[in-house]
């Protein structure tokens, strides 16, 4: 986060303003994902990840968090990313510096499946 | 209702003999025994007749024997559903060791830990140290893969497998199989044997008579039980198929944390309790997670299952029994039905 501040504070106020009034990943995103930017979280509930399909920005860090009471990991099916296992109320981050469709699953329950649309 | 009708249904409930099946009950026994299997339930005189056929000393032959199935032990899970798994696993190995007929062996069916963490694993070994029965054959359930892809338990108890984990051995003219249906797991699937397994599966059975019992154990069921779930392994077909040809097949499993079984041919499936907590039924939660029942019930949910090979008939028969029961009464979310089945092998 410390970074992305930083990095805003060097910008032109003009360009600062087109930027914001440009920005993906604004409210207006269709209701079958949730809002990204700031709400860049997955629950893992109930033997499935929550929401299924989550849009987020390129640069967006995403933080799936275990509420079930069985350990679940979150494995990429490209390789990309691969979380340790991870028990009730611990978290696993992946940030995406990548666009793109990033399919993953539980391996310890491979019947659930979640996606991360970055663009 | 026709009177006619109203005949038939007061004629197929009597219970002509007194002996706690009725005429219906008793034509779906016959049907059963036509198949192999003979299946009766518990509350009346042929259950317990059986049962005590089974362990009287005059009935034992010398190649009889008997080995006990225990299943999801899930070391370090302390969640409501049991905070104290390690003390039902105790009660289980109390049970065993109570038993009147020693078994030769223990078949831990998996998912031994819940983290696969080196203390979980330590605290199991210490109470199964106390187990009357010294031998003691595991395979891995999906737990017990989490660190790094099963190597800590390939470790511990992988001496003599291949691959990921499978072997057999052969005791006292019984051939058992332990197959490894839980690693290499791929998204959206169920269990997973794969092709090396597999072909070493068939090179394993060639060559053995068809009269040779068979028991393949493995963690996640070898049937599909309820997909959603992921009860069922993907490849199990071609498994069974190198089995079919045999005259006595048993099929162990666990996973599910609850007893299930099916009859196909001369195949009988089996899925034990757990010694930890129950799952619920299928379809009947959001998802397969830990039950939470009374505290009381617990250990009528919890069990073992004790499995006789009597050589005479060349038979298999699987007693499941709950914790803190003395003999082997009331199984399963509180349905009372002591089950005892007879497979026939080939004659």
């Amino acid at each position: 986060m410390k970074k992305k501040i930083l990095w805003l504070a060097s910008v032109p106020v003009p360009v600062l303003l087109a930027m914001l009034l440009l920005l993906p990943g604004s409210r207006s995103v269709a209701a079958n994902n949730e809002p990204s930017g700031s709400n860049a979280e997955v629950t893992i509930d109930n033997f499935s990840f929550g929401p299924q399909t989550l849009t987020v920005p390129v640069g967006a860090t995403v933080t799936w968090t275990n509420r079930d009471d069985i350990p679940h990991n979150v494995v990429s099916t490209d390789g990309v990313f691969k979380s340790k296992v991870k028990d009730t109320d611990e978290k696993f981050s992946y940030t995406f510096t990548k666009a793109g469709t990033y399919s993953y699953f539980c391996s310890v329950h491979p019947k659930m499946t979640g996606k991360v649309v970055v663009q | 209702m026709t009177n006619k009708k109203q005949d038939l249904i007061a004629e197929k409930s009597q219970d002509l003999n007194n002996d706690g099946v009725d005429r219906r009950g008793f034509l779906k026994c016959m049907a059963w025994a036509g198949t192999g299997l003979v299946w009766t339930m518990s509350g009346g005189i042929p259950a317990s007749r059986a049962f005590a056929k089974l362990h009287g000393k005059d009935d034992r032959k010398s190649g009889d024997f008997s080995f006990v199935q225990i299943s999801d032990s899930h070391i370090g899970f302390n969640k409501p559903a049991n905070p104290d798994v390690t003390s039902t696993l105790q009660l289980a190995i109390d049970k065993i060791n109570a038993m009147q007929h020693k078994p030769d062996f223990i078949i831990h069916t998996g998912d031994l830990t819940q983290l696969s963490k080196p203390s979980e694993f330590d605290t199991l070994d210490q109470v199964l140290k106390g187990a009357s029965p010294k031998q003691i054959y595991f395979v891995p359930g999906e737990h017990d893969m989490l660190a790094d892809n099963g190597e800590e338990y390939l470790q511990r108890y992988g001496k003599g497998t291949k691959g990921t984990g499978w072997y057999s051995f052969d005791h006292k003219g019984v051939h058992f199989v332990g197959l490894i249906n839980v690693a290499n797991l791929k998204a959206g699937g169920m269990g997973s044997l794969g092709h090396e397994q597999l072909e070493w599966l068939e090179d394993d059975l060639k060559g053995r008579a068809d009269s040779t019992p068979i028991v393949l154990f493995a963690h996640i069921p070898l049937w599909t039980i309820y997909p959603d779930w992921g009860w069922g392994t993907d490849d199990s077909e071609q498994a069974l198929s190198y089995v079919r040809r045999f005259g006595s097949v048993t099929v162990l499993n666990g996973h599910i944390h609850q007893i299930m079984q099916k009859v196909e041919g001369r195949i009988s499936f089996h899925t034990a309790v757990s010694t930890a907590f129950p799952q619920p039924t299928p379809g009947t939660a959001p998802s397969a997670g830990p039950m939470k029942v009374p505290a009381d019930q617990l250990q009528r949910v919890l069990g073992i299952t004790d499995v006789n090979y009597l050589i005479s008939g060349r038979s298999l028969a699987i007693v499941d029994s709950a914790l803190g029961d003395s003999g082997s009464a009331s199984l399963g979310n509180g349905a009372s039905a002591r089950r005892v089945e007879s497979i026939r092998g080939a004659r």
